[in-house]
């Protein structure tokens, strides 16, 4: 599947769209050409001169609403390698006036040209609402509950270069499921290239009318990983295990945490996977997220910044002035 | 000072109240309807000073909005008594009934008595007010209801929020039951439905958005059956939304409990789906709710379980609707769509005509207990004159309202408003498209 020797240039341009703002209405074929585009990027980026001109002279804005450290990060340095020139905003968002601050800010930037934006915010909807108020192409970097498309892509990018392909694996994702953006994204592309997706969480953690998804649902962590290719845990917010969805730290890792010990439900070769910052001792142990036969965490991290770069250029291709 | 004689001729005479559905006419003299019927100026031309033939077409009591924001004090910039009333006129209304969520709130006397006069001062249309059930409709202290009802307030209700404490909603409406007065729920378990916006279910579970389950609704209206069965107060269920709550307001009227209840127009014409990928102007509440909600809300018109349909106009600014979905107002206009909306029920053969204008006419001044809603001798000249057929598409950009957010924009519907007429007063004529 994994094309090393190719370019960019080598691909077919196969994405038709101004924006990125979820996974949800992609095709098949995008997503792979997006995925292809992006083995590209892998490439590049392991050579020792990781830069390239593609996006000279375009301006990519870094705008976020909420904190980030590592989607932000990624974003910047895929914008600089590819040549742009990158800035980042962050917009503290206070609670009353913080769809104002989203309108009015999208109008201010818009007025200084950027090319793409990238846009982080708490709100479900609010990076849609914003690309239409703006001239330039947007990727969505996490709204609310909602999306977290170039996530899903890295996740997928992961999955694909390990095992060969995304289609017919049985994938678990584990945890909070509710409120998370990386899961709706996930369990989108999975379903779009056809492999068989679980949901694992107790029923507080999981949202109304899940298996109407095209998902299996599972309230119960060996049962849920029984077999699966790939294991994919999910962050829970420290806010939210203080009773009010789960009762306690001590009783969520009891039950929903994975531990090497119950991996062993799985398939001997399954992934584990985690969309970052971790909480050792509360979704994950600790040893099992450091262990590198089975756990990519840390190439997840790799492929986001080529998944990113793939993103960015997918998204202006279609006004670079081609140079003979 | 005598007020001119005006005849109506030539009018399909429909009066829900009575069951009139005639051809004939209607005489007003001193703004008040002096006479009407099939045989009225039989013999020959009458001696008025002014003559309207109606082509046929329907002649109804004016409509009353029984659930309205004028906005007005305190938000004069989403609306105002004169652009409500404004478009009441031209949606055929001619009583609107205002909430009590203004700034300040209708929790004093003195607040009713500003709307009575500002009001007054707008002309046109016709505006009663509830009071608030509590003070500044925070769900603690009682209001004067005594004083209030006597300044005017036809009902009592908190407007947009529910009265959540059981024992608070209890002596309200044992108080209320005292002077014989209504109180009216905004029925929402304010915790259920925390962190909510929308309807709980796939679309909110697709769209990221918090849900709002339909026993949210179900399970206040239910605990406000038993308190009005335990108190004898009389109580009233707006917008409802839910089959549930249908199912259990259908029980109590069974039971011979004095209880009655509203929707509004969205929540027969309209689904969750509406929303759309976060369409804010479906943003209301109670959310549009799930396809068989939405027919139970048709069933319980057909079968008068819903008493009438009221707007619940709520006026909402560009500011406050171009937002993340979270974060915008609920609500939508109405005043100017009212009749067509409660026609679509009658057009789609779950109502009858006389049926469909019983829910916006005779049934509100039953509920509300006004003195409006029927064509007899002696009432005021409050009246409508419309083509129940027209076709038209509902145009925002044409709206008088102050505010143009509504989810009905580009709408193909059916009837439309040709005259309002307020105490014999022509205060709308649509001009010739």
């Amino acid at each position: 599947m994994t094309a090393p020797q190719q370019t960019p240039e080598d691909l077919t341009y196969r994405f038709n769209h101004r924006h990125l703002l979820g996974i949800e209405g992609l095709s098949p074929d995008e997503i792979t050409y997006l995925l292809d585009l992006a083995d590209t990027y892998v490439e590049q980026n392991r050579r020792p001169d990781k830069k390239s001109d593609l996006l000279r002279g375009r301006t990519i804005i870094n705008l976020f609403f909420e904190t980030s450290t590592r989607t932000s990060s990624s974003f910047e340095l895929a914008g600089k390698r590819l040549g742009g020139d990158t800035m980042n905003m962050s917009v503290a968002s206070s609670a009353v006036k913080k769809g104002e601050t989203l309108i009015d800010t999208a109008m201010t930037l818009n007025a200084m040209h950027p090319d793409v934006l990238i846009v982080r915010h708490a709100d479900s909807g609010a990076v849609k609402l914003l690309s239409e108020k703006v001239n330039c192409s947007v990727i969505n970097a996490g709204d609310g509950t909602h999306e977290h498309p170039t996530q899903a892509l890295l996740d997928a990018l992961t999955i694909r270069r390990r095992k060969g392909r995304i289609h017919r694996l049985t994938v678990a994702i584990c945890g909070d499921i509710l409120h998370s953006r990386v899961a709706r994204s996930n369990i989108h592309l999975l379903n779009t290239m056809g492999s068989r997706i679980r949901v694992v969480a107790p029923p507080t953690l999981l949202p109304t009318d899940i298996d109407r998804f095209g998902v299996e649902v599972f309230n119960n962590i060996e049962e849920g990983i029984k077999d699966c290719d790939i294991v994919m845990m999910l962050r829970l917010q420290n806010e939210r295990m203080q009773g009010m969805f789960v009762p306690s730290i001590r009783e969520y890792f009891r039950y929903f945490g994975l531990t090497s010990e119950k991996l062993t439900a799985a398939k001997s070769d399954a992934l584990v996977m985690h969309p970052g910052p971790m909480n050792r001792g509360v979704e994950i142990d600790s040893d099992l997220a450091d262990d590198l036969d089975r756990s990519v965490i840390r190439e997840q991290v790799e492929m986001g910044v080529a998944v990113r770069m793939a993103c960015l250029d997918a998204l202006t291709r279609d006004t670079v002035v081609n140079t003979p | 000072m005598t007020s001119p004689r005006i005849a109506y001729l030539n009018a399909r005479l429909l009066d829900p109240a009575s069951g009139l559905d005639t051809h004939g006419a209607l005489l007003i003299e001193d703004g008040k309807i002096a006479d009407l019927g099939a045989d009225l100026f039989k013999d020959g031309a009458p001696s008025v000073s002014k003559v309207v033939d109606c082509g046929g077409l329907c002649l109804a009591p004016g409509l009353i909005d029984g659930r309205v924001q004028l906005r007005e004090p305190g938000e004069e910039h989403k609306e105002t008594i004169e652009t409500a009333s404004r478009a009441a006129a031209a949606g055929g209304v001619t009583t609107m009934v205002a909430l009590p969520n203004t700034t300040p709130v209708i929790d004093d006397v003195s607040v009713v008595e500003f709307m009575h006069r500002h009001a007054k001062e707008a002309g046109a249309v016709k505006v009663r007010c509830y009071g608030s059930v509590t003070r500044g409709t925070k769900g603690e202290q009682l209001t004067e209801m005594g004083l209030l009802a006597e300044a005017g307030a036809v009902a009592f209700t908190d407007g947009t929020r529910a009265v959540a404490n059981t024992m608070v909603m209890r002596r309200a409406l044992s108080y209320a039951r005292g002077f014989g007065l209504m109180i009216a729920q905004h029925p929402e378990d304010p915790q259920l439905a925390n962190g909510g916006v929308m309807n709980e279910g796939e679309i909110a579970s697709r769209l990221g958005l918090g849900g709002i389950p339909a026993e949210a609704e179900i399970i206040m209206v239910e605990r406000d059956l038993r308190l009005a069965e335990l108190t004898g107060g009389r109580y009233h269920a707006a917008h409802i939304s839910t089959r549930g709550a249908m199912e259990a307001l259908r029980r109590a009227k069974t039971k011979g409990l004095e209880v009655s209840c509203d929707t509004a127009p969205h929540y027969f014409a309209l689904n969750e789906s509406a929303v759309g990928e976060y369409r804010t102007f479906a943003k209301v509440s109670p959310p549009l709710r799930s396809e068989d909600d939405r027919k139970a809300v048709v069933e319980g018109l057909a079968d008068g379980t819903i008493d009438m349909i009221a707007s619940d106009h709520t006026p909402s600014d560009q500011d406050s609707k171009r937002l993340p979905f979270s974060q915008a107002e609920y609500g939508v206009v109405g005043l100017e769509t009212l009749l067509t909306l409660t026609l679509e029920p009658f057009h789609n053969g779950a109502l009858t005509l006389l049926e469909a204008l019983a829910k916006v006419t005779a049934n509100p001044a039953r509920v509300l207990r006004l003195d409006a809603g029927q064509l007899k001798r002696g009432a005021p000249a409050d009246l409508v004159l419309f083509n129940p057929n027209t076709p038209w598409r509902i145009e925002e950009d044409a709206f008088h309202s102050k505010s143009k957010n509504t989810p009905f924009d580009g709408r193909p519907v059916q009837g439309r408003v040709i005259e309002t007429i307020v105490n014999g007063r022509s205060i709308f004529r649509l001009e010739a498209a």
